[in-house]
């Protein structure tokens, strides 16, 4: 099963390779990180996920806890939560192209932030399932380059992942 | 008063008690051995290879409980010390490892001996550091210091640049670390210690495991206590051997892949299993299908990881082993339950009965000097008593299964890593914590060839180890497996041309002896453990093929063991008498 695992770490050099190396080092699998500096800098926030049976799961979290970078963690699978992953897309925007492409940007709810006589790049924010879909009304034809920054997470309601 | 960096360095492990530091100089860490030079209370151990050092401190460590220490140079200085790094990690012992690194404006340059001590070491370390500044120099040993000996040991390196060394500050060693990312439980959750007591006193079948935590975690009279309190039967694993009396009955010896026949079938026949300080390994459990199938299982761990990796367990307690066994047994001699007497006879006669069966049986009629013969003459010669350090292979296995431990921090040896060329400077390490105490190391004519250089730094610092060679001329268990497994086909692992040992012990300044006659086996143990001031060198010429008996193979059940050929022979004049 799917798990989103929220992990507090201090914001020390190597602190992430200790987390990459650990998923490496027993065969664990990452579908996806991603990790920035919090409102207090000596600590970053990692949102990982991973998949795997419970028990492998509980190991996973275990094992990140003992990592001695490692404050705290959470698993927001467990209860209700919240993900956002932010997507920037260059697709051709030419000819006829250029209208339709406005046009599902302003479905999706997303925006044009470059502009060229070829080419836009939209910024689209949402869940995975939201991102895949405007990839999919777009066609592959029109797609230059996709960046995906992978979900970031957060529990829903007065629950949180606190020093 | 500022200091420089190499002398804080110094004066921190002053601070923090450090009696030996066992290294070898080199360019990024020659500030720091100038600094060694002006004073007297730390003792450097000159070594003659860096993982010597390592398995050196290591050595110390566990026979003292006290963090080894280990200070190298940058780049292949501290590469070397990545085995006896790893063999620390796989057995939970503390130990400080301190590099020299290159000037921090160097890093990433790929400069002269420049290595990623950090990167390198990552994944056998419990933690590392990186010191940047002067001024983080204190509090890095400090916090180095308290996460190698805190919660479940581990090494911890420090890499140290060699501009950090050189630049100064005030000194002023904390008192204390206090981390938010790291608080280790000591404590056992108290429900949890309830239920496991009332399962334990209900059991019909119990069986007591315990391992290398026991000692690490200094439990042995705590363990020592409970058992006798509730008389159920303990086996330990090869790293908790001497922290329970190998003389109590209530022993049933060690268990798993070499384990005794009365312990393996016990387990395997149990009906509630305590585990404490053991982390369920695959030597010990064999197939995990066939694990334990009738038992409920109580795992008492410092490491909450430990519990439930490899088998699931119904009463799990994170907390220290001493602190956990000490509540256990206020529990007990508070209940109104006791232990099912009727049950507990029954369940005795029949681990008696496996007993009986003598699974450790081996030929006493040979001519050939029997290896097993060996280690029992020194148990005996040795009352038992003696720090026995030892290498990986059979003679490791014969030494756990022969020599009995009565005492923890006896038995010395690496388990979990399986390390080759550890013996002879762990006993090294040992020797120097204990220099009036008798040290043997059991090893093989291939295991010691492998750290055979510390000849040299025994006799640099005078220290009388014992070394009991049992030379079979082979890479025992890799034949033994091959014999097996393979079908007699054995694959590189005979000894050619091996060294004259006596002649190399007396090179080195030692004394040697060849033994090849059963015979003359005790005479030559005796003369040995009568020079109190010399290193010997016992070079035992023994039976090429002799076999490690009993043997569960590996990915069978716990209780499909290969037991020895000699057993009928033995059952016979049983019968006879």
């Amino acid at each position: 099963m799917r798990h989103v695992i929220s992990i507090l770490l201090e914001n020390e050099s190597g602190a992430l390779s200790r987390v990459a190396g650990l998923f490496s080092a027993r065969g664990y699998n990452i579908e996806s990180l991603t990790v920035a500096p919090t409102e207090d800098p000596t600590l970053s926030r990692m949102t990982l996920v991973t998949s795997g049976s419970e028990e492998i799961i509980e190991q996973i979290t275990k094992q990140l806890n003992k990592l001695v970078d490692v404050v705290k963690l959470m698993d927001l699978s467990e209860g209700p939560h919240l993900e956002r992953e932010m997507m920037l897309i260059k697709v051709n925007a030419q000819g006829e192209a250029r209208e339709e492409v406005k046009r599902l940007t302003d479905i999706f709810r997303g925006r044009i932030i470059d502009v060229t006589e070829t080419t836009y790049v939209i910024e689209l924010t949402g869940d995975g399932g939201k991102l895949d879909a405007f990839i999919q009304a777009l066609g592959k034809s029109g797609i230059i380059e996709v960046v995906r920054s992978g979900p970031s997470g957060i529990s829903r309601g007065e629950r949180a992942l606190r020093a | 008063m500022e200091l420089t960096g190499a002398e804080i360095f110094v004066r921190c492990l002053k601070d923090e008690g450090v009696e030996y530091v066992f290294g070898y100089p080199g360019g990024a860490a020659l500030h720091i051995y100038d600094a060694l030079y002006k004073q007297e209370e730390v003792k450097h151990i000159l070594v003659r290879h860096e993982q010597g050092a390592t398995h050196a401190a290591d050595g110390y460590a566990r026979s003292t409980g006290k963090p080894g220490v280990v200070l190298v140079t940058s780049g292949p200085g501290v590469t070397n010390t990545v085995t006896g790094i790893a063999t620390a990690y796989m057995d939970s012992i503390p130990l400080v490892v301190f590099s020299g690194q290159v000037a921090t404006q160097l890093i990433g340059n790929d400069a002269f001996q420049e290595v990623d001590a950090v990167g390198i070491t990552r994944p056998c370390v419990k933690h590392n550091i990186l010191v940047k500044d002067v001024k983080d120099v204190a509090t890095a040993v400090k916090k180095a210091f308290f996460i190698a000996t805190t919660g479940r040991p581990g090494p911890v390196l420090v890499d140290l640049p060699k501009d950090v060394t050189a630049a100064r500050c005030e000194y002023e060693y904390p008192k204390s670390v206090t981390m938010r990312s790291y608080s280790p439980v000591v404590k056992g959750h108290p429900g949890q210690i309830k239920r496991a007591v009332e399962m334990l006193l209900d059991a019909k079948r119990p069986m007591i495991y315990t391992g290398g935590g026991i000692v690490l975690g200094e439990a042995s009279k705590s363990l020592t206590e409970f058992v006798q309190l509730l008389g159920y039967p303990i086996t330990q694993t090869l790293m908790g051997l001497g922290s329970f009396p190998a003389s109590d009955p209530l022993f049933v010896g060690m268990l798993g892949m070499h384990g005794t026949y009365e312990a393996n079938m016990g387990m395997h026949e149990c009906d509630v299993l305590l585990a404490v300080g053991a982390r369920f390994d695959d030597r010990v459990t064999g197939d995990l299908k066939q694990f334990c199938p009738g038992a409920r299982i109580i795992h008492v761990d410092v490491d909450p990881a430990s519990i439930s990796k490899n088998v699931p367990v119904e009463v799990p307690i994170v907390g220290s082993a001493d602190s956990v066994l000490k509540e256990m047994i206020k529990l007990i001699k508070g209940a109104k339950q006791k232990p099912d007497k009727t049950a507990l006879s029954a369940w005795w006669k029949k681990i008696d009965e496996w007993r009986g069966l003598k699974c450790m049986a081996y030929d006493r009629k040979s001519t050939l000097i029997k290896p097993q013969y060996v280690i029992e003459k020194l148990h005996e010669l040795t009352l038992g008593d003696a720090f026995v350090t030892s290498d990986v292979g059979q003679h490791q296995m014969w030494a756990a299964q022969f020599y009995k431990f009565n005492k923890p921090r006896r038995w010395i040896n690496s388990g979990g890593l399986g390390t080759m060329g550890f013996g002879l400077p762990a006993a090294i390490g040992v020797q120097l914590a204990h220099p009036d105490e008798t040290v043997v190391c059991i090893t093989g004519e291939a295991s010691i060839q492998m750290c055979i250089q510390e000849l040299s730094t025994a006799k640099q610092y005078d220290l009388p180890i014992k070394i009991v060679n049992l030379n079979n001329r082979y890479m025992g268990m890799v034949r033994q497996w091959q014999e097996f497994f393979y079908e007699n086909r054995y694959s590189h692992s005979y000894m050619d041309a091996l060294p004259d040992f006596n002649k190399l012990a007396e090179a080195y300044g030692h004394v040697g002896m060849r033994i090849e006659k059963p015979a003359d086996v005790e005479g030559a143990l005796k003369e040995a453990l009568k020079m109190k001031d010399r290193l010997v060198f016992l070079d035992f010429i023994t039976d090429q093929k002799e076999n490690v008996y009993p043997m569960v193979a590996a990915g069978k059940g716990q209780h499909e063991m290969v037991m020895s050929p000699c057993l009928r022979d033995i059952d016979i004049e049983r019968e006879l008498a």
